[in-house]
Parts: structure tokens; sequence; C-alpha cells
């Protein structure tokens, strides 16, 4: 337990106890932690174990399950390329090619400086505007290769590196 | 407080009328709706609603006209929309830059900006209105219904579209009256299986125990439909009426709404909904003064696919791996903590309301004889009209790609359509002519599934295709039944190697053995149906597979390792652009100068080749191509 902070353990349990009413409140929890730390170590499944009284095997096995929960942290900005079959027909595999081939990672991995995490997405439902790129929950429709480098150049202003 | 039938009653006729006067204008006021879905919002709907409210405050126009955001028009590779009431003029592809025009010259001017209307792209002439547009002609909205007219954030205006008018007339009745009245009415489920809903009712209602549930399933995976998305999106009360009837004919006080971590704006709705429910009393103890209660519950996914099957969702809400077990028991006798449960699409839930206002005979009066009346499908792929359809059951393919989906752009030759995502398979043109309902579908060896409608052209690879399946099922798979686990990894692996080259004719039958296999030793649907798309591109496409392994080509120019670039020196002028561009430095320039240019025509190395297609999209003159 020493790795985690007094305010993460804090926040872990006050999350646990969210949902002391519901009957099966894992997935809950373990989406919470998510989405406040963008990942779940070890050490915070333990907390989580110790506060409900489920197995860490059971937990680690619920957390591997599920792409959407990680268990090492994410880039700043996670680039989510869609593959879904609509994309995929309009070229989205080239797409995500081309952010592997620029940020030097290969899609599920994360860039060294930690500001990008590259992720094949399994359709977002946004078919209309194939194919599709969402950064951050930010939706790019109809991406073409050539416009890839002027994606990742935008973030990088953001971030003030040229 | 909306506490008794009559109270009730007030309300629904109170905003009838408001959204009738909207409709019609007799409310004296001009009105701009906006496209409110994930496709629209992503290309600035919101901004523009935004700047629509600055440009009439400015202009003192807020009085006299209203702006909001609706669910979706459907027609989302038009977006964003924006429509104006009572005129009922659409005005599609709409940029922020667009709202002081419309402003001035539609609102103030009463004349339409003629520049923003949609085009007919066979007659090429100019359309005002929604429903003279071809994409909407042949659609009939049930599932969709109010989807693209109310605002999905205000409980008030699906009150005064139809809402809750199901619910009261199912409160007149006896629950063994409501569970007849879906049976009659031929719904089956929307989300893949089709099993009739009324039946599953059935079972659930016969069980005797004092704690039932009702699961709704929001949990879309096939890559390429969104039809759930758009309905909990654009009329979510819709579904949460369905699934309080269907706690009352079953006799449930419980619901769980289990919707993809990918839709957050479907979320969002979808709890504003339930709590204007609660808040108005339509949701909680007692409801209209009845002995019935209900409550809904949101629970969402985690990016696995499998849980779309019902054990595995079912699972999954009770915080588990979504992993299937065997069966019987079925969810109807032990579903969620071992009660009986019954698992309805949202497209299904969203249909019950209909049937309930309208009574089962206006539902089942269109449709075919064993599938009754609508389906959504979200057309997409290498078709002109990308979005979202509601048909009748028994339209024809070809109505659905080229009445509706306006046919393929470029001029490009229709080589299939894929119905049915992971789990179905691909139609070839001479089927073009056959209805779609769930039966003929499957006896043609495909499926309707939840209505995924993928288009193919002729620069479509349909072994690429089956591999694309393939890996998807091969990463979904939960990893229980050694044959999906296994047996689709080495489908995979076959499938690679076919694309890259190296597959020899014995594949072929390995294939043809292992899809058996897998087929016929999976516990859930995704194991049973995962070799759909290779049975059915093998079936249809064989000579494209033989052409991979025997002529060591790809047909349509996908597979890398089977086609190259390739420069037409009588074409190339010599600019040299392409070799400029060239990550891999190929091409050089040859001797050979054309009759009528300047400079020697360029040439690509093929051993060198990284196959990226920069030269390609360089060349101005047409002059590579890939071969």
């Amino acid at each position: 337990m020493a790795k985690l902070s007094e305010s993460a353990v804090q926040k872990i349990v006050e999350i646990c106890g969210r949902y002391k009413d519901e009957k099966t409140p894992l997935m809950m929890i373990l989406s919470d932690i998510q989405n406040e730390y963008g990942y779940i170590p070890l050490e915070v499944q333990e907390l989580v174990s110790q506060q409900t009284g489920i197995s860490v095997a059971e937990i680690y096995g619920v957390v591997t399950f599920y792409s959407f929960f990680s268990l090492t942290p994410k880039g700043k900005y996670v680039i989510g390329c869609c593959l879904g079959t609509a994309c995929y027909v309009k070229g989205a595999q080239n797409i995500i090619d081309k952010f592997a081939e620029l940020l030097k990672i290969q899609p599920g991995q994360t860039t060294e400086d930690g500001l990008f995490t590259l992720d094949a997405l399994r359709c977002i439902g946004a078919c209309g505007i194939a194919p599709a790129v969402s950064i951050n929950g930010n939706v790019y429709p109809k991406m073409t290769v050539g416009a890839v480098p002027s994606v990742i150049a935008e973030y990088k202003a953001k971030e003030g590196i040229a | 407080m909306i506490a008794t039938v009559d109270q009730l009653n007030a309300n629904i006729a109170e905003n009838t009328k408001k959204i009738q006067d909207k409709l019609s204008g007799a409310d004296g006021k001009r009105h701009i709706v906006l496209c409110g879905g994930t496709g629209c919002l992503s290309s600035h709907s919101a901004e523009i609603t935004e700047k629509f409210n600055t440009v009439l405050a400015e202009k003192n126009l807020s009085e006299k006209v209203t702006v909001n955001m609706v669910g979706c028009f459907g027609f989302c590779s038009q977006g964003p929309f924006v429509k104006i009431y009572p005129e009922d003029t659409l005005y599609r592809l709409v940029k922020l830059e667009d709202v002081e025009e419309i402003v001035e010259s539609d609102i103030v001017n009463n004349t339409i900006v003629e520049r923003l209307l949609y085009v007919d792209p066979v007659t090429k002439e100019k359309v005002a209105k929604q429903d003279e547009i071809n994409f909407y002609k042949k659609q009939r909205r049930v599932a969709l219904h109010g989807c693209g007219v109310i605002n999905p954030e205000d409980i008030n205006e699906a009150l005064g579209f139809g809402g809750y008018e199901g619910l009261r007339r199912a409160l007149t009745m006896t629950q063994q009256e409501v569970v007849d009245e879906i049976m009659k009415s031929g719904l089956r489920g929307r989300g893949g299986g089709g099993f009739p809903a009324g039946r599953k009712w059935q079972f659930a209602l016969d069980q005797k125990n004092d704690e039932k549930y009702v699961v709704c399933n929001g949990d879309e995976g096939d890559p390429g439909a969104f039809m759930d998305r758009s309905i909990l999106e654009g009329n979510p009360l819709a579904v949460v009426e369905g699934m309080v009837i269907a706690g009352y004919a079953i006799g449930a006080q419980n619901g769980y709404f289990y919707v993809r971590a990918e839709y957050p704006t479907a979320v969002k709705r979808l709890k504003i909904a339930i709590r204007e429910a609660e808040e108005l009393g339509l949701l909680g103890d007692n409801i209209l003064g009845s002995d019935f209660s209900f409550r809904c519950h949101i629970r969402l996914g985690a990016g696995a696919f499998v849980c779309g099957d019902e054990e595995d969702l079912l699972n999954s809400i009770m915080g588990k791996r979504g992993m299937p077990r065997p069966r019987p028991p079925f969810p109807a006798i032990s579903g969620l903590w071992g009660t009986p449960t019954i698992v309805n699409n949202v497209e299904t839930l969203a249909c019950v309301p209909f049937i309930m206002r309208n009574g089962y005979e206006e539902f089942a009066k269109v449709g075919t004889e064993r599938s009754k009346g609508t389906k959504v499908f979200a057309l997409g792929g290498k078709v002109n009209n990308v979005g979202l359809v509601e048909v009748p059951m028994g339209t024809t393919l070809r109505e659905l790609i080229f009445d509706i989906g306006g046919g393929l752009p470029g001029g490009k030759k229709f080589k299939a359509i894929q119905t049915g995502g992971p789990s179905g398979g691909c139609l070839t043109e001479e089927y073009l002519d056959e209805p779609i309902d769930f039966d003929n579908l499957v006896a043609k060896g495909s499926m309707m599934g939840s209505g995924g409608a993928i288009v193919m052209d002729e620069d479509n690879c349909m072994v690429d295709v089956a591999k694309f399946y393939m890996e998807f099922i091969c990463d979904e798979s939960c990893g229980k039944c050694t044959p999906c686990r296994i047996g689709t990894k080495r489908m995979l692996e076959i499938l690679t190697r076919i694309t890259e080259g190296k597959g020899t004719m014995e594949d072929l039958d390995e294939l043809d053995e292992l899809s058996q296999t897998v087929k016929t030793n999976s516990l859930c649907a995704l194991g049973q149906t995962s070799s759909n798309p290779i049975v059915s591109t093998l079936t249809h496409f064989r000579d494209e597979y033989i052409a991979h392994i025997v002529d060591k080509k790809c047909p349509a120019h996908i597979c890398k390792n089977l086609m190259e670039y390739h420069i037409d020196p009588d074409k190339c002028i010599g600019c040299g652009m392409c070799a400029k561009g060239c990550p891999a430095s190929c091409i050089t320039r040859t001797d050979y100068i054309a009759p009528g240019h300047k400079l020697a025509s360029m040439v690509i190395d093929p051993t060198a080749c990284v196959k990226c297609g920069a030269c390609m999209s360089t060349c101005k003159f047409s002059a590579i191509e890939k071969r």
C-alpha cells in the first residue's frame, strides 16, 4: 500500500462507499476509478478488495477482461482511431498506421513523454462521418491520412511543443 | 407531479398542443432546430446552436424565434442539419459562418438560402423539405418516433409527442393482456436474435417470484451499427416507457439499462430522461396512482463486445467477467441474481410504446408474414446517403441501397452488402431484390442482425473484409470456449496468410472445417456466428480467395503484398513530385520521354516500395495506378 498517497486512498475509499447499497458494485467502482485516475494498478485493486470483500483475483480478472480498464497509465491525449466496419472500408487502417508511424508507437502504447496514447477503437457509432478519430472524446469527422500530421501538431501546440 | 391518470391526460393535452402549434406555426413563432446526434455534434452543431442564439439576441429576435437541439435526423452524411418550422425548410452541411445568412435571409426576409438546400444526386434539383428528399420518402418511423423532432432533454416535449400514452393504456389492462398484445403484434427482438418478444415476456410472467428484472441491452457492439445510440440520444423517454411497460407486464419492480461507455451523449440524455420522469412521479412508487412501482438504473459497459450477448451482459451487471454459461435455464427463468429477467434490445423496447399506444394491428400491418413492423438500418460504407433509415420489413436490398441510399459514390460498381456485422454475411448483386426480414436473410446466408448494413464496391477486397471481422472476433472472444478461443485465432492466421500471398488451396478446406467446429461448439452467439463472414465470402467470392492463393493477386488491390504501384510512362510528364514525397526513395527517372512531353518519365522500384500510396495521392496527372 506504500505507493498510494493519502489523498488517493481517501478518494478510492470514498468511491467504494458510493455503492455500498448495490448488490454487485464492482463494475461501477472500477469505472469511477478508471475515470478518476486513468488506470487501475494492483495497489488500487488491493484497496478495493479490502473495502468490498471481493478477492483481488476476481477484481484483477474483471480489470483485465474489459478493454476500458487499464493497468498502466494512459497518455494525456488518447487518440482513438475507429476501426469499425464503416470506417475500415473507408480506409481507417491507413489512418491509424499513419498515427503509429508519426508517433513511433503501436496501437495500445503510449509515447515516452506521456503525451499520446494510440488506441484502436471498436466502432464509436459515428459511421455517418467515417472514418472517425476521437481524441479525448473530441470527434474528428471524415479523417484523411493527409490530415494526421496537423492533428498531432494541434495537440503538440497546446503543450507548447513545436 | 403527475400522480394520476387525469393529471397525465392534462399534461399530455397541454404539451401536445404546444408541439403541434410549434410544428404548424400556430404559436406565431419561428423555431430553429438542430441535429444533436453524435455525428452532427462532431461537426460543431452545438457551437452552431450557440451562434444562432447570439445572432438572434443581437437582432432582438429571441422572443419570436426559438432555437433548440433535437435528436438524430438520420441523414448523417449531410449533417449538420438546421430545420426551420413552421415552413419545414431543411438546411444541410451548415457551418458556423452560415448562421448569419440563415438568420438574415430566412428568418428576417423569409427568403430560403438556396445554396444550403439538399441537392438530389440524380435529378440535380434542390429540395427544400425533408419529406421530399428520396432518403426519407420510403421511411416509416416507429422505433425512431420523435427522433429529430423533439428535444430529448425536455420530458415535456416527449410527453407532447406520444410519450407515456402507451403506458397509460397498459395500466388499464391486465399483465396477461399486455403480454398478449405484444405477442399479437409479432414484435421480434431487434438486437439480432429475432426471438418473439411476447414469448420472452410470457416466460417471465409465468414465473412466480417476488423479484424480477427488465434489462435493456444497449451494448451496441456491431461495428457499423448506431441505431440504439441514436434512439437513446433522440427519444430516451420512449425506451424508458418501453421498459416500464415490460416491467408492468412481467411483474418487475426494477429495470437496468446497460449502455456502452463509448456513448457518452446517449448516457447523459438517458440520465436526464430518468431523472425528469422520477421528478414528475412517472417513475417510482405507485405510477399514475396504480399499485405498480418501477425504478430504472443505468449500468455502463466497459468495452467488451461479447457483453451484447445476454448471458454475458447479465454477468457484467453482476460485476463479473462477461462470459456465457450453458443454457437452459434461460434468463427469463433465472437471470440477474438468479431471478426471472427479460433482456430486450433498445430498439425492441422503443417499439413497445408504439404498439401499446396504437394497438398491435397498427404495428403488424406493415412487414412480412413472420417479421412484423419496421427495422432501423445503419446504412454505411460505399453509399451516397450514409445514415440511419427505418423501413418496413420486406423492403428489398435494392430499395435500401439505391432508392434510399442513393447508390454508390463515384459511379463505382456494387459488389456486396454486409449485413449483421461480425455475425452476419455478405450478399451479392443477385440478392438485391430479396425482401429484408429475419428469416429470409438467414436463408440467404447472412442475417439482419442489429441492422448494420455496409455497402462495398469493387475497391473492397472480400478476403480482407473476412480478415477484418475475424480480427475483431478473435480480439473480442472471451476465451471461455476452446473452439472459439483457439479456432478463431487459427482462422485469422490462415486468412492473414492468404492476404500475404502465402496461402494454399488446402487452407480453404481447413477454413471450412474450422468454421463448422467453432459454430457448433461455442456457448454464446459470438462464437456460434463467428465464422459467418468467412462462410459467406467463401461462398460468394471463392474466386477472390483463389486469385490470392493461385495467381498471387488481390483483384481489388487492397492486400499490400499482392499489389504494386505502377507509373504509366506515357501519362507521366516527369515532374518528379512523386519522387520528392516518396518515403522509401524508390522512384527514379528513366530515359524514356513520352511523345509530347519534355521530361523523361519516372519509375517505381517495386522491390523497395513500401506501398504507402503517397505517390499516387501526390500525382496530379493520374499517371500512377495500382495493379
